[in-house]
């Protein structure tokens, strides 16, 4: 009986998934060597528009590697070698001639760690937006207040705008950077860990955050925390060593794992 | 045993603490040396006519300051104008655009022009710049000039301080985080543009330190500088024209014509003055540091 219920399950699933999910990043056979080690082998895969995409796997296994070529941050690494194709809306990101600012501007990137611009926190918000040419200072305050809003900062440090960011706290920090990337209004949110310095209660705020986002943007979150993946994945990348181990929608990979070190890794994270 | 640990455990704070004192003691036994040395020429002489007069007569019992104090400013911040801006773009250079190899490579270049010893820099200030300025720059700003001069003082100055500067400045960019620049570039900024907005402002404080150091290092830098100004006692009217510094002064004249009452005392009065300026000029750099990390 079982098995039939988790057949008919199963089959839901993908067929909902195939309806649903428009691609909004094409991957394929992406490789990245570094000094004769073998970073990522032979990736290819597709990240669903609006979704919460979980890039999960022990430490080391290349996660945040990946995320950075999404951006090609990589291009900061001249050790780094990257050969293959990511398309993003259909655009090679590695066409020379395409405008590598204009692409990054389509990502949002929150680290680790905060790491709020040496500003006030007005300024954190407007860099962004000075920097696609936005002069109309009108237009500048209220891109600030509507971000400093969409991620709950805005009642915290309306009354001192004008102060260094460095002084908030870690959890705020993090939120500010959070709406720094969105007021560049990105597609896509890519989210290393972004909670992995926060105390409980901040890195709740930040989750909820996500689930609010993904109905307008693509969130790809790296982690390694199974809890976090389980609460937010619809989707599931999990990797090791360099390669993508499995794939799929959250229920599957968490239900229904295949390989042998997945369901080790589930086991152990329990 | 347990005693034993315990007792080297509360003496070794100690002998750090006697160390750290002896530090903060050593200036201060300087300056008072200085103060008690040049007490007898500045109770026989009005403060505001020895540090603003120009009358350097010792035979007369004359002793203007003013020529050498506007001289050693005025080399001292030629020199950083030359060399503060090549040292902040060859930082930058080395630590956001050169492969790793080359900055490698040039950490032991900027030693060894560190260890040059200074007289070696007045050699080649005397064989190389002294008639470059004289014979090729005055000319060309129809100027005239020896080429003992202010100009050729401050070349040969900012060369000395490169090293400082660059090493502090390279330590700063080295320890502004990748993350920050990452953040910014993909908010869609140019290298340039982090470079700009985000490197300078985030090593501002840094920067100015760097700036600071290689200003004290300047100002006190004596016989190189010495052995290409000129050594005339005179308020220079331009960079063309020789002048006289206050170190000059000092390793000049120090041990030779002390028959002439209050000269040594004269002297000790010109140590003090370099002193006061650093001092005063550190001061500045402090507060404008303070206030930039308010930000």
């Amino acid at each position: 009986m079982p098995s039939t219920i988790e057949t008919m399950q199963e089959s839901n699933i993908k067929v909902e998934s195939i309806s649903a999910n428009v691609p909004i990043i094409e991957i394929d056979k992406l490789n990245v060597y570094s000094k004769g080690s073998h970073l990522l082998k032979n990736i290819s895969t597709v990240i669903p528009k609006n979704k919460i995409t979980v890039l999960l796997g022990p430490s080391g296994c290349g996660k945040t590697t990946l995320l950075k070529c999404l951006n090609r941050l990589t291009d900061l690494y001249p050790e780094l070698k990257v050969k293959g194709s990511i398309r993003i809306d259909g655009e090679d990101i590695f066409d020379s001639g395409k405008d590598i600012t204009t692409i990054r501007q389509k990502m949002g990137l929150l680290l680790q760690r905060p790491y709020p611009l040496p500003m006030s926190i007005y300024e954190n918000i407007a860099y962004g937006l000075k920097l696609k040419g936005v002069r109309n200072k009108k237009i500048i305050s209220e891109k600030v207040e509507k971000h400093l809003r969409e991620v709950a900062l805005w009642d915290e440090v309306k009354d001192r705008l004008k102060t260094s960011a460095q002084r908030l706290s870690i959890g705020q920090q993090q939120r500010l950077c959070l709406a720094r990337g969105l007021a560049v209004e990105p597609e896509i949110i890519l989210a290393d860990e972004p909670s992995s310095a926060l105390d409980p209660i901040s890195s709740r705020v930040i989750e909820e955050e996500f689930i609010k986002l993904k109905s307008d943007y693509t969130i790809i979150l790296v982690t390694h925390i199974l809890r976090q993946a389980k609460r937010l994945a619809d989707n599931v990348i999990f990797m090791y060593y360099g390669e993508i181990v499995e794939s799929g929608p959250a229920e599957q990979i968490f239900e229904n794992p295949q390989s042998e070190i997945l369901k080790e890794y589930l086991k152990v994270g329990h | 045993m347990i005693l034993s640990r315990r007792l080297i455990d509360s003496i070794s704070s100690k002998w750090m603490l006697a160390c750290l004192t002896f530090c903060l003691l050593l200036p201060l036994a300087i300056g008072a040396g200085l103060v008690f040395k040049s007490m007898p020429l500045l109770s026989s002489h009005k403060l505001s006519e020895l540090l603003f007069s120009s009358e350097w007569y010792p035979s007369d019992n004359q002793f203007g300051f003013w020529p050498f104090i506007v001289t050693s400013v005025w080399v001292t911040v030629l020199a950083l104008i030359i060399s503060c801006p090549l040292c902040l773009l060859a930082s930058i250079y080395l630590t956001q655009f050169a492969p790793k190899w080359f900055l490698k490579f040039m950490r032991p270049v900027i030693d060894i022009l560190a260890g040059i010893p200074s007289v070696v820099y007045g050699v080649w200030g005397l064989l190389i710049i002294v008639p470059f300025v004289g014979d090729k720059l005055a000319p060309f700003f129809h100027a005239d000039s020896l080429g003992y001069s202010i100009l050729a003082g401050a070349i040969v100055l900012a060369v000395m301080t490169i090293p400082y500067i660059l090493n502090m400045l390279l330590e700063v960019f080295r320890q502004i985080p990748v993350e920050l620049g990452e953040a910014s570039l993909s908010l869609g900024a140019t290298k340039w543009e982090t470079i700009k907005h985000i490197f300078l402002r985030k090593g501002s404080s840094g920067i100015l330190s760097a700036f600071g150091l290689g200003f004290s290092k300047a100002l006190g830098e004596t016989i190189a500088v010495l052995m290409v100004i000129g050594n005339v006692i005179q308020i220079p009217q331009s960079v063309f024209d020789s002048g006289y510094t206050l170190p000059g002064l000092i390793a000049n004249n120090y041990g030779e014509m002390m028959s002439i009452p209050s000269y040594d005392s004269a002297l000790m009065f010109g140590a003090l003055l370099l002193f006061a300026i650093i001092i005063v000029i550190n001061v500045i750099f402090r507060y404008i540091i303070y206030k930039s990390e308010l930000v």
